[in-house]
């Protein structure tokens, strides 16, 4: 097991070393270099020089490769020139990122406990109107655009009905102490369960918009697998052996069932990134999505450079946990 | 007299004991697809087996002896499907038993092992917990107590080294190992009744002569009775003590295993046991199979099935069914017989 976590990290390693090259040479290609790439179009002749001797620009590629490499290991992407101008672009990044987490892991956390019990359920009474039903809702789970789902949400139950906030991340006038940057968590941690509660209440809408297609993706998968596990002659086994209807669901089809599941899980994790820019745009969500949005527009080179690593770096991360969850529960890749 | 084992007296007083331990009547199976005629894959079939008695059921792939044996488990599928008739076990017809009695049932006192050793173990769940699982459910076992009597019926059943085994998942086993271990499962509660569905054939040949070798021992030994499913004559051979011929459906031919190698009387029998193997035929010398296939099969209800395959065939056997006659201590369903001996 150890073995096989060690292969996967240096095999992972590998995957951020050519990104990181694949980067180096983009920003190299922009037109202007490098030196545009970080300061903007706009920059004096005296910044440009004072960078291009700070970057060593006149030496060897690969020495400058080698610089590269460091600056980016320490954090320093240079200043953000566009999205929050002259604060550090590393910085930005991590005042962003416990946004993004939060409202990522309750979107997944959403469309799991939904998904997989949802799917169980369809697939054991296939073609049941409870099947038919979420069969369907599935599918416009998919089909609906994100941006579309979450106008929608926020329109009906912010506006109209007003149950829950509009935007943002918290009642400025809570004035919540900050510990970690998640808010929600910092509500926890300093016992302030009105901020909690607050900051729980912005995430709802959001984290709704973003869980639906990971949550239809997930239910569809496990309604599919559950439904191949169910023929499987070990089931059949089980049922010989007149095992009780928990001991043959629990070990006998999910555990068998779950499989695809956890890789479609890691996947539509890494994935949620692109839903995260849309929906947090509309509930206008200070986290990495709405960032990434504006650092495009603008052209925030260094800001971008964080954000792609970082996305980079969650989804190798995501897909370590992936291969880890996967080795636990199917024994030939673990022992093989 | 010396004192037998109880293994020994039970198996004595189980094979003169005279109340059938199983009593199958007038099974019939039916399915039903949308938009399908009804296909009656089983066509009202009667057999007792006697406690401690092997008996086989024996026929072409697609007779019923599968749809029969799942008939007997409760285990086909709960839609698509009609099943009439009784399946009396101990006096008590199991068609009649709610799912969670028979569930208590399953496993208990009636065990089945299956074709496919590698398909009909659960991937991800080490073999001990597999064979462990049933004793912690009928038994009432703790975790631990399951796993020491699951490590002696690996040992039991031949697995070398069952400490370790215990631990292997099915993909670390042999075919013949994995089919062991199934073994160990279906007889880790000592069941009454085992049935064993084509048990070898997706085995080694070397594999299948131990694999039936043990089954043989072990339900001589703890006294189960044993019904073995096979389309191979040779199984039956070495192994049962009556033997059920099955065609399209239907007992065409019951008898003791010698009346019937000796003297096969019906057409269908007699052109199973010349199409097996034998030593004295050379190479390159042709078998003789049955001639024709399932797919000229005549309805039972106005014929004799078996009529277009037939080298008997008369006259009457393509206009009235024939019905199962007992002629000498034999069952029989045929018009005209086969009469000389081989
Ligand atoms: N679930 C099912 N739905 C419809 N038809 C079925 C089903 N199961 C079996 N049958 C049909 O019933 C008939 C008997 O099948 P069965 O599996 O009992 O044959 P078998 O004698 O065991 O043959 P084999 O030697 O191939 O295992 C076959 O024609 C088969 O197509
Ligand atoms: S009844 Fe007729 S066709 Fe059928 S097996 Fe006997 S002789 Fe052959
Ligand atoms: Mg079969």
């Amino acid at each position: 097991m150890l073995r096989f976590i060690v292969r996967r990290l240096i095999q992972m390693a590998g995957v951020v070393v050519v990104l990181s090259l694949l980067l180096f040479l983009w920003f190299k290609a922009l037109p202007g270099g490098t030196v545009s790439a970080m300061l903007g179009e706009r920059a004096t002749p005296e910044r440009r020089r004072e960078l291009e001797q700070a970057l060593g620009l006149d030496q060897p590629l690969w020495v400058q490769y080698w610089n590269y490499i460091k600056r980016v290991a320490t954090g320093n992407f240079g200043p953000s020139n566009g999205v929050l101008p002259g604060r550090d672009a590393f910085e930005v990044f991590l005042s962003r990122f416990p946004a993004t987490i939060e409202l990522a892991t309750l979107a997944i956390l959403i469309a799991v406990l939904i998904g997989i019990p949802l799917g169980y359920f369809a697939a054991r009474r296939r073609d049941s109107w409870i099947d038919n039903l979420s069969v369907m809702g599935s599918l416009v789970g998919v089909a609906v655009p994100v941006f579309f789902l979450a106008f929608m949400l926020k329109h009906w139950f912010a506006v109209e009905l007003n149950w829950l906030p509009v935007s943002g991340r918290q009642d400025p006038t809570m004035d919540a102490t900050r510990v970690t940057g998640f808010f929600v968590l910092d509500g926890i941690l300093t016992q302030e369960w009105d901020a909690a509660w607050d900051a729980l209440k912005h995430l709802i809408l959001p984290a709704l918009a973003l869980a639906s297609i990971p949550f239809a993706v997930i239910f569809r998968i496990t309604r599919a697998s559950v439904l191949d596990v169910v023929e499987e002659d070990y089931v059949r086994t089980a049922n010989a052996k007149g095992l009780t209807s928990r001991i043959i669901r629990g070990r006998h089809i999910l555990r068998n069932a779950l499989l695809p599941v956890v890789t479609t899980i890691g996947l539509q994790t890494g994935a949620l990134l692109a839903g995260a820019v849309l929906t947090e745009r509309v509930f206008s969500y200070t986290g990495i999505g709405q960032a990434l949005a504006i650092a495009i527009e603008v052209k925030d080179y260094p800001v971008l450079q964080v954000l792609i690593m970082a996305a980079a770096a969650v989804y190798v991360v995501v897909n370590l946990l992936v291969d880890i969850t996967y080795a636990i529960i199917d024994p030939r890749i673990r022992t093989r | 007299m010396s004192q037998t084992t109880s293994y020994a007296s039970t198996s004595d007083a189980a094979r003169h004991g005279d109340e059938p331990l199983l009593q199958v009547r007038d099974l019939k199976v039916t399915f039903k697809r949308q938009g399908e005629e009804p296909f009656v894959a089983v066509d009202g079939i009667d057999f007792d087996v006697r406690p401690g008695q092997t008996v086989g059921l024996v026929g072409e792939s697609g007779c019923g002896k599968s749809v029969t044996s799942l008939a007997i488990m409760g285990l086909l599928p709960k839609r698509g499907n009609r099943v009439e008739g009784e399946v009396l076990f101990n006096g008590t017809d199991l068609l009649k038993l709610s799912d969670s009695d028979m569930r208590d049932r399953r496993g208990q006192e009636l065990a089945m092992i299956f074709q496919d050793p590698l398909s009909s173990l659960n991937p991800v769940v080490p073999v001990g917990l597999q064979v462990a699982e049933v004793l912690e459910r009928h038994k009432g076992m703790s975790r631990k107590a399951a796993m020491v009597v699951a490590r002696e019926m690996l040992d039991k059943v031949g697995i070398p080294d069952p400490d370790r085994r215990l631990k292997d998942y099915p993909h670390q086993m042999s075919g013949g190992m994995r089919q062991r271990a199934l073994i160990a499962i279906a007889l880790a509660c000592e069941p009454r009744l085992l049935i064993a569905d084509e048990p070898t054939t997706a085995l080694d040949v070397t594999i299948q002569a131990q694999i039936l070798t043990l089954l043989k021992d072990l339900v001589r030994e703890t006294g189960t009775a044993l019904i073995m499913i096979t389309h191979d004559l040779g199984v039956v051979a070495g192994l049962c003590d009556e033997v059920n011929v099955l065609y399209a459906g239907r007992i065409v031919e019951r008898a003791e295993r010698h009346p019937l190698f000796e003297q096969p009387r019906h057409p269908y029998t007699n052109g199973l046991l010349e199409s097996i193997p034998k030593l004295e035929v050379g190479r390159g010398e042709r078998l003789n199979p049955i001639p024709g296939s399932v797919a000229d099969n005549l309805p039972w209800t106005s014929a004799c099935a078996f009529a277009p395959r037939c080298l008997n065939a008369l006259e009457v056997c393509r206009e009235q069914t024939p019905q199962l006659e007992m002629d000498f201590g034999r069952a029989l369903r045929c018009f005209n017989p086969v009469e000389v001996a081989r």
